[in-house]
């Protein structure tokens, strides 16, 4: 009897001790835990980080996916969606090797670059056309002046320009219901600069969303609609969607499509698309692989993703820069509004 | 007489009709939720099963959406979830024994309570800052798969605590009595009565906070969740010495929302199809969850002999 207890107690100790056992082999793994992570993760094997824009994200995806595959995963490459805002600073501080940008890198991030002592390789990479979209069943509008956007758009139409009639004199009366991206997008700041003159100046009382599907489906449903949006999106769903041809104040109204891009007559809402490299990450062989590769099979994978590749020239002068590395922006940190791709050509080549 | 019976009936009819009437009001709301729920996830399996295949789960991300999947993306989801579970759980649990065993009343157990409490209101995209502030500058954690874990892990603690603390609090007090009573200490009465007695309940609330951090995506996207990603994480185990690797802590990842997100904005139609699929697989995986919890807690129950 007595002999029982003192099992039983015996038995409680050592269930005791192996629970302790089991915190103690617990704390251990945890520990090892935290001290392998620096150092496995000098070990790791390079990776080429891109972030930014998500305009440009179709296109990078492409180029690194096939890249991966061509490449059998001996480099890989991520891509992430910040915004070509939040890349720039992700960029800046050195935590991305490359940054999608569907606008040029501005003053301000320049400055922010600088002071880290980034120092950067800037390539134009595509050409996008945003697009002036209404219903199908609108059989009043084919085409729109700069100026008449600008009437609809301005910060002063707010509450006032909600009817077709208002627009233009013949227009019917009908309710008119807008659609465009929101603030923090890129095609937004861009259409405002190009239209209203200031970007991201605008009326806020639209329908504004980030997902372009939303804006598809709103304008495809509402007969008054007029939206806005990349050309990708308007190539998607041209049996749901009107394009509107843009008159830039010279009386030849243009249609949308990837001539017009080309020859530069689309205006004033065609814009170039970035990629910017970070010039010390440039000398890393895995990189000059990505951008050689990047750079060759752009023309095929831009115009696969929707939107309109650079002339030929346009990338070997880009390829040229990326083997010199001819650092800095031929923007100066301001906009490029209406910019043809000659321009482009001319003011890239000045570098 | 008669006069005061006819009142009393009067009373109980009128009694009985606002019974029925809240009875209909009761089922009416219920519908209103079951029956947009499951119009949301038929919609979602009618879109996304015929997508749903052996291809669509081992394949990386792609530009073309029958060739595109979600590889990448449900291990990513599958790493971040272990982390955070293997964070929250001891130390939530731990709490929630400290705040409702050990803990005394005074004002600073109160200031504890409310905080644990706000908390669990607290919206996930502050945790995201405070992750991003914290984890990924403060401690170099990086964007990557250890941080993300933690993150979701200060995210579900909160809930992890309270239900801790509800369960640990619906184990009569005569159990620890009577551990007391038998010479046990009080972390003996703890561990061999009050937590084998409460541990169904609490792992319920553990899964449940596990199944809220699935679907979350705007703290993994402010510490750097990546979009597009077409390679997994070092494998956990090694040929050679020592066996075991954590280098998939460091791995830059993407979870399942990130992924459903990018193809729902995506201009190409089919992507949409793609998108219900992973939403299909994302659902399956929090009712997987969800269906655990309740088998664990029918198991533990059945075992309990009060």
């Amino acid at each position: 009897m007595l002999g029982n207890k003192v099992s039983l107690k015996l038995d409680r100790l050592k269930t005791n001790m192996m629970s302790r056992k089991a915190i103690a082999s617990l704390l251990v793994a945890g520990a090892t835990i935290g001290l392998s992570v620096p150092a496995v993760r000098s070990q790791n094997p390079t990776t080429i980080r891109v972030d930014g824009s998500s305009t440009v994200f179709p296109i990078t995806e492409a180029v690194a996916e096939d890249f991966q595959k061509q490449n059998g995963g001996r480099t890989r490459v991520t891509v992430g969606i910040s915004g070509t805002g939040g890349g720039f600073k992700k960029f800046c501080r050195g935590e991305t090797e490359i940054s999608n940008a569907s606008r040029p890198i501005k003053a301000e991030e320049m400055e922010a670059c600088k002071s880290a002592g980034v120092q950067y390789i800037e390539m134009p990479v595509a050409y996008d056309a945003l697009t002036v979209v209404v219903n199908p069943r609108n059989n009043w509008v084919n085409s729109m002046t700069v100026a008449e956007l600008k009437k609809i758009w301005e910060p002063a139409a707010q509450g006032k320009i909600a009817n077709w009639s208002q627009v233009r004199q013949g227009f019917p009366n009908s309710p008119m219901k807008l659609y465009g991206p929101g603030a923090d997008s890129g095609t937004f700041e861009y259409f405002t600069e190009a239209v209203v003159g200031d970007a991201k100046s605008s009326r806020t009382d639209f329908t504004a969303s980030e997902d372009d599907n939303v804006l598809v489906q709103g304008v495809s449903r509402d007969r008054g609609a007029l939206g806005y949006f990349g050309y990708a999106y308007y190539e998607a769903n041209k049996n749901r969607l009107k394009a509107v041809a843009i008159d830039n104040g010279n009386g030849k109204a243009v249609l949308p499509s990837r001539e017009a891009v080309e020859n530069g007559t689309y205006q004033p809402l065609s814009r170039p698309l970035f990629i910017y490299v970070n010039a010390k990450a440039a000398s890393r062989d895995d990189v000059k692989q990505f951008i050689n590769y990047y750079i060759s099979n752009a023309p095929k994978l831009v115009s696969e993703v929707g939107y309109v590749a650079l002339p030929a020239r346009a990338y070997t002068l880009a390829s040229s820069h990326f083997q010199q590395n001819k650092v800095g922006t031929v923007f100066g940190g301001k906009e490029a509004v209406g910019l043809r791709i000659e321009e482009l050509l001319q003011r890239e080549a000045s570098l | 007489m008669q006069q005061d019976l006819q009142q009393v009936k009067k009373i109980i009819i009128r009694n009985k009709l606002w019974q029925a009437i809240f009875a209909v009001v009761g089922l009416l709301s219920v519908l209103v939720g079951i029956i947009t729920l499951i119009t949301l996830v038929l919609d979602l399996f009618i879109d996304g099963l015929p997508r749903l295949s052996w291809q669509f789960l081992t394949s990386f991300p792609s530009r073309k959406p029958e060739e595109a999947g979600i590889l990448a993306a449900w291990v990513g989801t599958v790493l971040v979830m272990i982390v955070t579970a293997i964070a929250a759980i001891p130390v939530g649990i731990a709490s929630g024994i400290y705040l409702e065993e050990y803990a005394g009343k005074n004002w600073l157990t109160g200031l504890i309570e409310i905080n644990v409490t706000n908390l669990a209101g607290v919206p996930s995209i502050i945790y995201g800052l405070l992750a991003l502030g914290l984890f990924v500058y403060q401690l170099n954690l990086g964007e990557s798969v250890l941080t993300a874990g933690l993150t979701l892990a200060l995210l579900v603690l909160p809930i992890v605590i309270v239900t801790t603390r509800e369960a640990l609090r619906a184990v009569p007090n005569s159990i620890r009595e009577a551990a007391y009573a038998m010479g046990a200490s009080k972390w003996q009465a703890i561990w061999d009565h009050v937590l084998p007695y409460s541990i169904g309940s609490i792992l319920t609330g553990v899964i449940i906070g596990l199944s809220r951090a699935v679907g979350e995506t705007a703290p993994l996207i402010t510490i750097g969740a990546l979009t597009f990603i077409a390679f997994l994480p070092d494998p956990p185990i090694k040929a050679e010495f020592p066996y075991i690797s954590f280098s998939w802590l460091q791995a830059p990842f993407t979870v399942m929302p990130i992924q459903m997100f990018n193809w729902v904005s995506r201009p190409e139609p089919d992507f949409q199809f793609n998108a219900a699929a992973a939403g299909v697989v994302l659902i399956c995986m929090t009712l997987g969850m969800n269906a655990l919890a309740i088998y664990l807690r029918y198991r533990i129950r059945k075992q309990i002999k009060w």
